[in-house]
């Protein structure tokens, strides 16, 4: 037993040694602290996105190999099938693809561990970009990045079931009230009014339309527990436990689009990539978008947006400025918006966009009173507990579900 | 274990000695050392060192940028840990909910796939069976598909109008909406008895921030159809298992128990049973571990929705470090998923090798053979 126990010990000593050796010799985890060294000349760029399919891949891929050879560098374009994880994996390899995409809701995540060049001064023209994506990506004070484009959300119809219904024009709903109304008329025929996804993404245009959001606009405080949020969340309960809402699960589909295109309800809340989404796959739903329904406080909505982020640990920052100077012209942002139907980031083209897309006009105007995502690191497991006590709602109490939130939020954003 | 003892003391008693002495035979030693060392290299490099290395992590608050092993890491010691455990918050709540749901999964599929899988080995052990290697190969098919793609079909089976619910409605029962219904089965019996809300002796204390009523929750009906696909997708390996265990009980010994005049059952309980206890321990231990592991089909099926229910701590611990940069927090739960495993493999061991000691030693030795393999 003995000997045994001994040759054991040594094996493990030995391979220890030789381990802690090989781990303290090895240069492989050398970390150039600060800034990497710049190159100048032709750069090599990687760009890594997160598309939302082939014609997105394609437009992008097809902008990059113009700006390349106009500029003389190359550009490659590679669409990530986990962006987020993807990223993670190269920001912690060191070797982060030079231009990517960045959402809003993990930005802070990005900006506060510095993988983030604030290039956001160095753009031509960057006040023509919309105030409220600007500050969707400022950190500190620092305005991190250029966006990409946007989204907002607004009211789709079905407009065969609508009529169905017994419901005109006169009908669209432009209140709480008036949703409640309409959708009670839709559910005495049968049918189901409202598919609404159930995210603090959808959920939470209501604390909008109410005066209310999840934290304080320099995003330091969380501020859900107010009555303001209480009375929206008690809204949306009450639609749902009358089944005048419906959760997109409940309707066999995986978001409210599908639903939407199934003909499964009436009425969904989403943003203009449903558009493309119905084209693809439900080509023969007719339908209308109007804007949200305003709350007692008036108008709201919800942002979505994307920035390209340009990695702190780039070679080519300087190309990589230009080459999203390309990207983020008006004119280009016009060549997107017609391959994928995504709205222009720069105020410029909104006209031009709207001459285009007029039944866009309603996302668009959204950007007036629309509300970013909740910009602060380290908040996706509380986002994610908020998202879980909203799919509860229909059972749950708004009131615990907002009072989590707060004390969730707060020891994440105490400790940053 | 007490074989290995004794094999150990045969072999380490003439050979200690020459050992330390050396002599002619002294460079045995470094040519065994040569022999071995390019697995211990291999293993070394690619099991042992990013084990220590994630155990590093753990013990830092590393954000993903650039090597955890520099100077500016702040290394925060156990807090990874104990944050897990005694503080009060998200993480502990995230945590403590997956252990409980990875609990009453571990609860049901083990006890469920290893009855399965020794049925179905028993039915293809038969030796009236017809078409023996037909079952076989049928019973073993869903363990060599692809576990993401039956995953994806199971989502179809359990979609709210899909297979599962048009047989149920075939019955007169209105089946559940299985992926979005978050309610835990045990709550729903106690509904059915008309107990809805907690009691007040549930309702609030109960250990790690989980109130006792949501301790006893049960598994979610979500997590009920991510169950039933496991039973069904592992069985098959360890119906490979038992088969290879019963193909290894002599068939005199049936016969003499037969002569005896014990009957079918009784055959079963105290001859089949006892002589395939070794490849029933390997059954229980591997299924334990894949099923405190379960990753895959959370990933594809569920993400931990919904409420939270199909959380399980491998998920939670990818979901923490990939999703929100938290590696240490996520490194940590990966140590402590993995002392959990540790632990209970361990005590099984125990339990069932104190049975073993009141064999006779040639049973022992019997028994001790396939386990080895």
């Amino acid at each position: 037993m003995a000997p045994r126990t001994i040759t054991r010990a040594a094996v493990a000593g030995l391979a220890a040694v030789a381990l802690l050796g090989s781990a303290a010799c090895g240069s492989g985890f050398d970390d150039s602290s600060g800034d990497a060294a710049q190159s100048s000349g032709p750069a090599s760029l990687q760009i890594l996105i997160g598309s939302s399919g082939e014609a997105e891949t394609k437009a992008v891929q097809d902008a990059a190999a113009k700006w390349a050879s106009s500029s003389g560098n190359t550009a490659t374009v590679t669409p990530a099938q986990d962006l987020t994880q993807q990223l993670g994996q190269a920001l912690a390899g060191g070797t982060p693809p030079d231009v990517f995409y960045v959402d809003a809701a993990q930005f802070a995540n990005y900006a506060s561990v510095g993988a983030l060049e604030p290039y956001g001064d160095k753009i031509s023209n960057s006040g023509d970009f919309y105030e409220s994506l600007r500050s969707a990506f400022t950190y500190d004070g620092k305005v991190y990045c250029a966006p990409k484009d946007f989204s907002t959300l607004a009211l789709q119809i079905n407009t065969d079931l609508w009529t169905r219904a017994g419901l005109t024009d006169a009908d669209v709903p432009t209140t709480w009230e008036q949703l409640t109304a309409v959708a009670q008329k839709i559910k005495a025929k049968g049918q189901v009014p409202l598919a609404l996804g159930d995210t603090r993404d959808r959920i939470g245009a209501f604390m909008v339309q109410n005066g209310g959001w999840l934290v304080s606009k320099d995003g330091k405080q969380p501020t859900a527990d107010t009555p303001e949020n209480l009375a929206a969340l008690q809204y949306v309960k009450t639609m749902l436990g009358t089944g005048l809402a419906k959760y997109p699960k409940q309707l066999d589909a995986g978001w409210s689009g599908e639903a939407f295109g199934k003909g499964k309800a009436v009425m969904t809340i989403e943003g203009n990539w449903i558009k493309g989404a119905l084209q693809n796959d439900f080509p023969n739903v007719k339908y209308k978008v109007v804007a949200l329904p305003a709350g007692p406080k008036g108008q709201g909505t919800l942002s979505f947006t994307q920035c390209w982020g340009i990695a702190a640990k780039s070679k080519y920052k300087d190309q990589a400025i230009k080459f999203v100077e390309a990207m983020t012209s008006g004119e280009q942002q016009m060549t997107f918006a017609k391959a994928f139907g995504v709205m222009p980031s720069r105020q410029s083209a909104g006209d031009q966009y709207t001459a285009a897309f007029p039944a866009d006009k309603v996302f668009i105007d959204g950007a007036a009173y629309a509300q970013g995502p909740v910009n602060a690191p380290k908040m996706d497991s509380v986002l994610k507990d908020l998202d879980t006590g909203l799919q509860g709602l229909a059972n749950g109490d708004p009131k615990t579900v907002l009072q989590n939130f707060d004390k969730n939020a707060k020891a994440a954003l105490g400790g940053s | 274990m007490a074989t290995e003892t004794l094999t150990a003391a045969a072999t380490a008693g003439p050979a200690g000695p020459r050992r330390r002495r050396g002599g002619i035979r002294s460079n045995e030693n470094l040519a065994g050392w040569l022999f071995v060392a390019p697995v211990i290299v291999i293993l070394g490099l690619f099991l042992l060192l990013p084990i220590l290395m994630a155990l590093w992590v753990s013990l830092t608050d590393w954000n993903g940028q650039g090597s955890p092993f520099t100077g500016d890491v702040p290394f925060v010691g156990a807090h990874n840990y104990t944050q897990l455990f005694t503080e009060d918050g998200l993480a502990r709540r995230d945590f403590m909910t997956s252990i409980r749901n990875n609990i009453y999964y571990v609860a049901i599929v083990v006890p469920a796939q290893t009855v399965l899988a020794l049925g179905l080995a028993l039915v293809v052990n038969n030796r009236m069976l017809k078409g023996k290697s037909f079952f076989r190969s049928a019973f073993y098919f869903p363990s060599v598909t692809s576990s993401v793609a039956i995953s994806v079909v199971f989502l179809f089976l359990f979609a709210n109008s899909g297979a599962v619910n048009a047989l149920l409605g075939f019955l007169g029962i209105d089946g559940p909406e299985w992926f979005a219904d978050s309610r835990g089965v045990l709550h729903l019996l106690f509904g059915a008895v008309g107990v809805d809300s907690p009691p007040a002796a549930l309702a609030d204390g109960g250990p790690f921030g989980l109130t006792w009523w949501d301790w006893l929750a049960g598994p979610s009906v979500a997590m009920i159809s991510i169950i039933t696909l496991v039973v069904w997708t592992t069985s098959g390996t360890f119906m490979l298992m038992f088969l290879a265990g019963l193909q290894n009980v002599p068939v005199t010994l049936d016969e003499a128990s037969t002569l005896d005049g014990a009957s079918r059952w009784q055959r079963f309980r105290h001859v089949t049973l006892p002589m395939i206890r070794p490849t029933t321990f390997l059954v229980l231990t591997l299924g334990m571990i894949g099923s405190w592991q379960v990753f895959d089909q959370v990933y594809v099926m569920s993400q931990g929705d919904p409420a939270k229910t199909t959380l399980t701590p491998a998920y939670l611990s990818y979901r923490t470090a990939f999703r929100d940069f938290d590696y240490g927090s996520g490194a940590a739960i990966s140590f402590v998923l993995f002392l959990i495993i540790i632990i209970l493999t361990l005590i099984q061991r125990r339990a069932l090798a104190e049975r073993d000691t009141d064999r006779p030693r040639r049973g022992l030795w019997r028994r001790r053979v396939p386990e080895r393999s």
